[in-house]
């Protein structure tokens, strides 16, 4: 299985061309015959034996070929470069100036990608857990109800709900003006939440746009571990004589942390590659890594400094997710 | 129990209800916004400051042609990829739960990745291969992009929903003369089809939805999400808001519609084994 993957990853990454790619695809297609024929002709035994390889192979090959070949291909273009200006497309040739560049030139994108994704993953936290213990606790029959009425937002555009928070955050717009009657500007200016007595373009839109885009991503998975609570814990743990907070903090938290990290991990991620709320809600001083990736990649078809701030992007993504799930003691990522 | 203590819970309690209400009106607010603004009487390109009751949106809702090709190219998209991505994702999500085999962790952690992966990367790295091999991007490739997602999205969801399905009732199918595949089509199958029917519509809507991957794979192909981006920066107009408005009615009315079959099963399951 795992051999047939890399088999199809290194045909797609051009790793062995001529003959040895001729063998290896005519070795694919046996194993795929090999399979079926023993699926139906083979004994009981045999078919059991390998019936989970015949169900794996269709979509682990997918993901293979459109999942892990681009990210060899894009490793490769990110040591690539323009031999000439009139070369329309860039060569391999290990070229690591792409990454000085891509860490040195945006610095600033990357620091507020994950200054903005830490922000939004701690406000969707802090949003989103006592939502899901309401639902959970006190929900009752309507539980199921209300966990579709925290979706029904989500089923609109992602783009239309985020042009519709420039809407709430114009000048003119609603929040403005209740901040103002309210006479909470000096406030918000004090907190730098407003600039000059504008909310839109600021960061702090940024951060609101993107913790209202991801906060179904943490409720969900703190309801579902909430949800599997035996109360009788909390009960005992109270006739025990804790108080309230403390059956909450040694009872009731510590069983919820796998919903915390997996909604964490499912805010952060994309919250850090994120460009639209960027675009929209932010201005030329808010840009992130994403906007910055689609516009070598798709404006200045700077394809290999695309790729390596990509690929440092997922670098960074990938150890801060692997730090964070040793301090949160836990492995399982699904 | 004390009555300070009492008190003490009931704050406690009125507290934690008060941020869930406010979190759910955080919630809806743009809702609310989308669904007023497409009764907006707007002058000008652009739908972002009120001027006034009008119906004349809703009465033209295909008035914006643009608007309605990019619609429908996303639902032939999302169609298509929904078909090919169940498929694929059931197959995987019935090998890992029905055997044991080796490299069961390995696929899991392979099915994982793609949905931990920012879009971004996701997105230029498949454009990044389909340009390096002279692709030429267009529907196909924006239709391979969303069943790469889809296919890690719908094994991981139903896989969680067939956790603890009892596959003895296939054992017992086959005690009793049915063939394997049989067994599989005539219990099984009918079993886990609510669960495979909610993974292929949640892709579905995941598919239509999908913008920063689409962008960097659809070449001059406009999804409904990428004419919408393309617009924001010229025109707003309110048609925009009445199709929106009418995907949202939509989803609600299928999500209720599940909702209500799904509690008359119930119902019936109940009565059934009340009365055995």
């Amino acid at each position: 299985m795992v051999l047939l993957a890399v088999g199809v990853v290194a045909l797609a990454a051009e790793w062995v061309t001529g003959g040895l790619a001729t063998g290896l695809i005519a070795v694919l297609i046996v194993s795929v015959v090999a399979i079926i024929w023993i699926a139906i002709m083979g004994g009981l035994e045999a078919r059991r034996a390998l019936a989970p390889y015949g169900l794996l192979k269709p979509g682990i090959l997918w993901l293979s070929l459109f999942f892990l070949a681009p990210l060899w291909s894009m490793f490769e273009m990110s040591l690539s470069s323009k031999k000439s200006r009139f070369d329309f497309f860039p060569k391999f040739t290990w070229d690591w100036s792409n990454y000085t560049k891509a860490l040195t030139d945006y610095a600033p994108q990357f620091g507020r990608s994950f200054l903005y994704a830490s922000i939004a993953t701690i406000l969707t936290l802090l949003i989103g857990y006592p939502l899901a213990y309401a639902i959970a606790f006190r929900g009752g029959k309507y539980r199921t109800m209300l966990l579709g009425l925290v979706a029904v937002p989500f089923f609109t555009s992602y783009l239309i709900r985020t042009l519709a928070w420039q809407n709430l955050l114009a000048d003119a717009g609603p929040v403005v003006s209740i901040m103002k009657t309210l006479r909470l500007e000096n406030i918000l200016e004090w907190l730098h939440i407003m600039d000059n007595g504008r909310l839109i373009n600021t960061p702090a839109a940024v951060i609101g746009g993107l913790t209202y885009n991801f906060l179904p991503f943490m409720i969900l998975p703190i309801y579902v571990s909430l949800e599997k609570i035996d109360v009788r814990l909390v009960d005992a743990s109270m006739d025990l004589y804790t108080t309230a907070s403390g059956a909450f903090r040694r009872v009731v938290l510590p069983l919820s942390m796998p919903g915390i990290f997996a909604g964490s991990l499912l805010v952060f991620i994309p919250a850090a590659g994120d460009f639209v709320n960027a675009k929209f809600l932010g201005s030329p001083e808010t840009t992130m890594i994403g906007s910055s990736i689609q516009d070598q990649f798709l404006v200045q078809l700077n394809y290999p400094l695309a790729a390596a701030m990509s690929f440092v992007l997922m670098a960074v993504i990938t150890v801060s997710v692997l730090i964070y799930a040793r301090f949160m003691g836990t492995e399982d990522l699904a | 129990m004390t009555a300070a203590h009492d008190t003490k819970q009931k704050w406690g309690r009125g507290v934690i209800n008060g941020i869930a209400g406010a979190a759910m009106l955080y919630l809806f607010a743009p809702i609310i916004v989308i669904v007023v603004f497409s009764f907006n009487n707007p002058k000008g390109k652009f739908n972002i400051v009120w001027r006034g009751f009008t119906l004349k949106n809703w009465a033209h809702p295909f008035s914006q042609p643009e608007l309605t090709d990019a619609l429908v190219v996303s639902l032939k998209v999302a169609f298509i990829s929904t078909v090919i991505a169940t498929l694929l994702g059931t197959c995987i999500a019935l090998a890992l739960s029905r055997y044991k085999f080796k490299g069961s962790g390995a696929v899991n952690l392979f099915l994982v990745l793609p949905l931990t992966s920012p879009e971004v990367v996701l997105g230029s790295s498949l454009a990044t291969l389909f340009l390096s091999r002279g692709v030429s991007f267009g529907i196909v490739t924006v239709i391979i992009a969303h069943v790469m997602f889809q296919v890690s999205f719908v094994a991981v969801t139903l896989r969680a929903r067939i956790r603890g399905f009892d596959w003895s009732l296939e054992q017992a199918a086959m005690d009793l003369g049915a063939s394997p595949g049989r067994a599989f089509w005539k219990v099984t199958f009918p079993l886990i089809l609510p669960g495979i029917l909610a993974a292929a519509l949640l892709s579905f809507a995941l598919s239509i939805d999908d913008f920063i991957i689409t962008f960097f794979n659809a070449g001059s192909l406009v999804t409904f999400p990428l004419q919408i981006f393309g617009a924001s920066r010229v025109a707003i107009p309110a048609q925009i808001n009445v199709l929106a408005t009418m995907l949202l009615m939509g989803s609600i009315t299928i999500m209720v519609g599940a909702l209500i079959i799904n509690s008359r099963r119930n119902r019936l399951n109940n009565g059934s084994e009340a009365k055995g």
